[in-house]
């Protein structure tokens, strides 16, 4: 076991573009960090890396204090799962799982233990004699944390280990590797472009774009604190609601209309012009569902609710508004950078179950301002974190 | 209808097609039951005429003379060492071709392509001053080299496409795991790729097996003659009437270990194709 420390991270692949530029993550000994971002923002360069199946192009990489830049892979002793298992077709299960301890020369005593032992805890022993070749995904998928788990490696490296899998059994697996995870106490680091996955099993959770960290932080804090528009509209789903805003005295001024905000929101922002207001889902509701009384009637607003989802629990409705085309283009670009579809110029709230808001009607929604965060459109830099 | 019209001249290509490759092979198999006096005499039918049959006596004969044996002994020899060689060395450049980025990569290719479409003939005057003069002339290995030099181009392309079709995650899984670059070759790669080489290795048995140029023009005695070559030397009591069924019988035998090897070998081929699949 080790702690991880990246120092000043940059890799250039040929062609020069930096596919992680300037990273420095501290992994603390047995936490699990998760690297998050869309494709192609450098989270497996970064792992492979660590790992050393890539050159580290500047910078230091220290596991348990040392310096490994040079060393070869298997003088790191970590180990890793890769996105598709990389499990070898001819060899039987057994032997996969195997195939490390041979390496190091073990006894046949002492790998049939530990082939067993690995095997009792991922449920693979009625499988132990067959070829992967055989096996459903998530049997292969238990087959190469097996092989990962087998030997006493100083950390575990995953890249996408569930990308592969069908929904609930990704669900099933994300739960299955936090309580491995808990119970080995490995440092682990997990590469995942989906943000669920990130949110739920990570101790830490670092978010990259395009080869630059733009947070590094618990998953509350992230959810709660999103330092830029990217992390605010990367994390949470459905994502956060991105409004034109303006801010004067402590008033804000959204499409709907204008609501009052914290004095210290509103002290950071008033009169910088056109600002974008960050405000997720939860923090609309129908004001019919809240008990008369303990509603601020100077926070609520009518919408024309478009399309309405009810999901027994909650429920999503829709309002679209009317946008200027800078905004649009803007949420645009969020959307793209975010890799998630193009959104509309529509607010997406979510609602207690009870409430019966009707589509296509009219509703009166209370907005909680306490909790919306308010960006700089040109730098995306969040004006209120902290606040 | 279609359907059954479809079928029905599918099914007459496939006789067709295997009536055309087969007939003269089970001719030969004809004849070499037949007794020579009834070869000489004119014996159209397939099966022996009354009182033409040989039984196995061609065979026995074939296999008891001095010279044929000594060309069975030198062909299994030659071919098997010169594939061997040429298998090893394909795997070894084919693997740096299909993994490693260095200079003059495409050339090395371009030249295995030119050098396989070099005309046996062109090079077999040379070759034969050159063996003189080095003293490898009617021997073993002045035969493998040559049979290398012309195997070795297309084991190479073979086997790099397959090596190329090898994640190359299956390899750093292995370095991963601890192993050297080496130890992930022999274990994980050359295992993975063990259709590739059997297909080379047949490729190149059958080059070696079935060649008559060169064994025929850089021998001289039985020391290194292969089987094709002595067969051309079979004469008979009769210079101007060859032994027609005793060559037929020499001929089924010089069949039978390509036979073999390919019943063999394809079993292994098609088991190594179906047992890969990484992905789920
Ligand atoms: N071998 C390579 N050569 C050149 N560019 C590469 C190579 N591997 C990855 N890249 C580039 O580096 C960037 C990051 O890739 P990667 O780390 O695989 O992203 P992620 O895992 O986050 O999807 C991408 O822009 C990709 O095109
Ligand atoms: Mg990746």
């Amino acid at each position: 076991m080790a702690a991880i420390e990246m120092k000043n991270i940059v890799k250039k692949y040929g062609d020069g573009f930096p596919a992680v530029n300037d990273v420095s993550i501290d992994v603390a000994d047995g936490e699990f960090m998760i690297l998050v971002g869309p494709s192609g923002c450098g989270k497996s360069t970064l792992l492979r890396m660590i790992v050393g199946l890539e050159d580290i192009t500047s910078g230091d990489m220290i596991i348990g204090g040392d310096r490994v830049n040079d060393l070869a892979p298997r003088d790191r002793n970590l180990s890793m799962v890769f996105q598709n298992y990389a499990l070898y077709p001819h060899l039987t299960v057994y032997e996969n799982i195997a195939f490390p301890l041979r390496l190091a020369k073990m006894s046949n005593k002492e790998i049939d233990e530990k082939v067993r032992d690995a095997s009792k805890t991922l449920d693979l022993d009625e499988h132990l004699q067959r070829k992967p070749g055989n096996l459903s995904g998530g049997q292969r998928q238990r087959v190469a944390m097996g092989r990962a788990i087998v030997r006493e490696a100083r950390a575990f490296l995953f890249d996408e280990p569930l990308s592969n899998l069908d929904a609930k059994l990704r669900g099933q697996m994300r739960t299955e590797i936090a309580r491995l995870q808990k119970r080995l106490g490995i440092t682990t680091v997990y590469v995942t472009h989906d943000q669920t996955e990130a949110m739920t099993l990570g101790d830490r959770v670092a978010v990259m774009k395009r080869g630059i960290l733009q947070q590094l932080a618990s998953p509350r804090e992230l959810y709660e604190q999103p330092v830029n528009l990217f992390v605010a509209g990367f994390i949470g789903s459905p994502p956060m609601n991105f409004l034109p805003a303006t801010v004067e005295g402590d008033q804000v001024t959204l499409p709907f209309g204008t609501f009052s905000i914290p004095s210290a929101k509103a002290e950071k922002t008033a009169g910088k012009g056109l600002l974008m207001a960050g405000i997720r889902p939860e923090h609309f509701e129908d004001v019919s569902v809240i008990q008369s009384g303990n509603v601020d009637t100077s926070r609520t607003f009518k919408a024309h609710i478009d399309v309405r989802e009810w999901l027994g629990d909650q429920q999503y409705a829709y309002v679209p508004y009317e946008a200027e085309a800078e905004v649009q283009a803007q949420l645009k670009e969020l959307a793209r950078e975010a890799d998630s579809d193009s959104l509309r110029t529509q607010l997406v709230v979510s609602l207690d179950s009870d409430s019966k808001v009707a589509e296509d009607d009219d509703a009166t929604l209370f907005i909680d301002t306490d909790k919306m965060h308010l960006f700089d459109p040109s730098t995306g830099e969040n004006l209120t974190v902290g606040l | 209808m279609k359907d059954i019209r479809g079928r029905i001249l599918t099914a007459i290509g496939v006789v067709f097609i295997l009536f055309w490759c087969l007939l003269p092979v089970a001719w030969i198999i004809s004849l070499s039951f037949k007794s020579q006096e009834a070869v000489t005499n004119g014996s159209p039918g397939f099966f022996p005429s009354d009182g033409g049959g040989a039984g196995w006596k061609n065979y026995t004969d074939v296999l008891d003379d001095e010279q044929f044996r000594h060309a069975i002994i030198n062909s299994i020899g030659i071919s098997l060492i010169a594939t061997a060689l040429s298998v090893i060395f394909a795997t070894l450049a084919a693997y740096a071709i299909a993994r490693l980025e260095f200079k003059g990569k495409k050339f090395v290719l371009t030249t295995a392509l030119v050098i396989a479409m070099f005309p046996v003939v062109s090079l077999v005057g040379p070759l034969f001053d050159m063996w003189r003069t080095f003293g490898i002339y009617d021997s073993w290995i002045g035969l493998i080299i040559p049979y290398m030099s012309f195997t070795l181009p297309l084991a190479i392309w073979t086997l790099s496409a397959f090596f190329r079709e090898i994640p190359w995650e299956m390899e750093q899984a292995a370095q991963v795991d601890g192993a050297t670059s080496w130890q992930a070759f022999r274990k994980v790669i050359v295992p993975l790729a063990a259709p590739g080489v059997f297909t080379a290795a047949i490729l190149t048995f059958f080059f070696a097996w079935n060649d008559f140029v060169f064994g025929i023009s850089l021998t001289s005695t039985e020391r290194a003659r292969p089987i094709p070559a002595a067969l051309s030397f079979f004469v008979g009591a009769d210079p101007f009437n060859r032994p027609a069924s005793l060559l037929a019988a020499g001929a089924v035998v010089a069949t039978v270990p390509i036979v073999v090897l390919v019943l063999f070998f394809q079993r292994k081929i098609v088991a190594g194709l179906t047992a890969g699949a990484v992905k789920g």
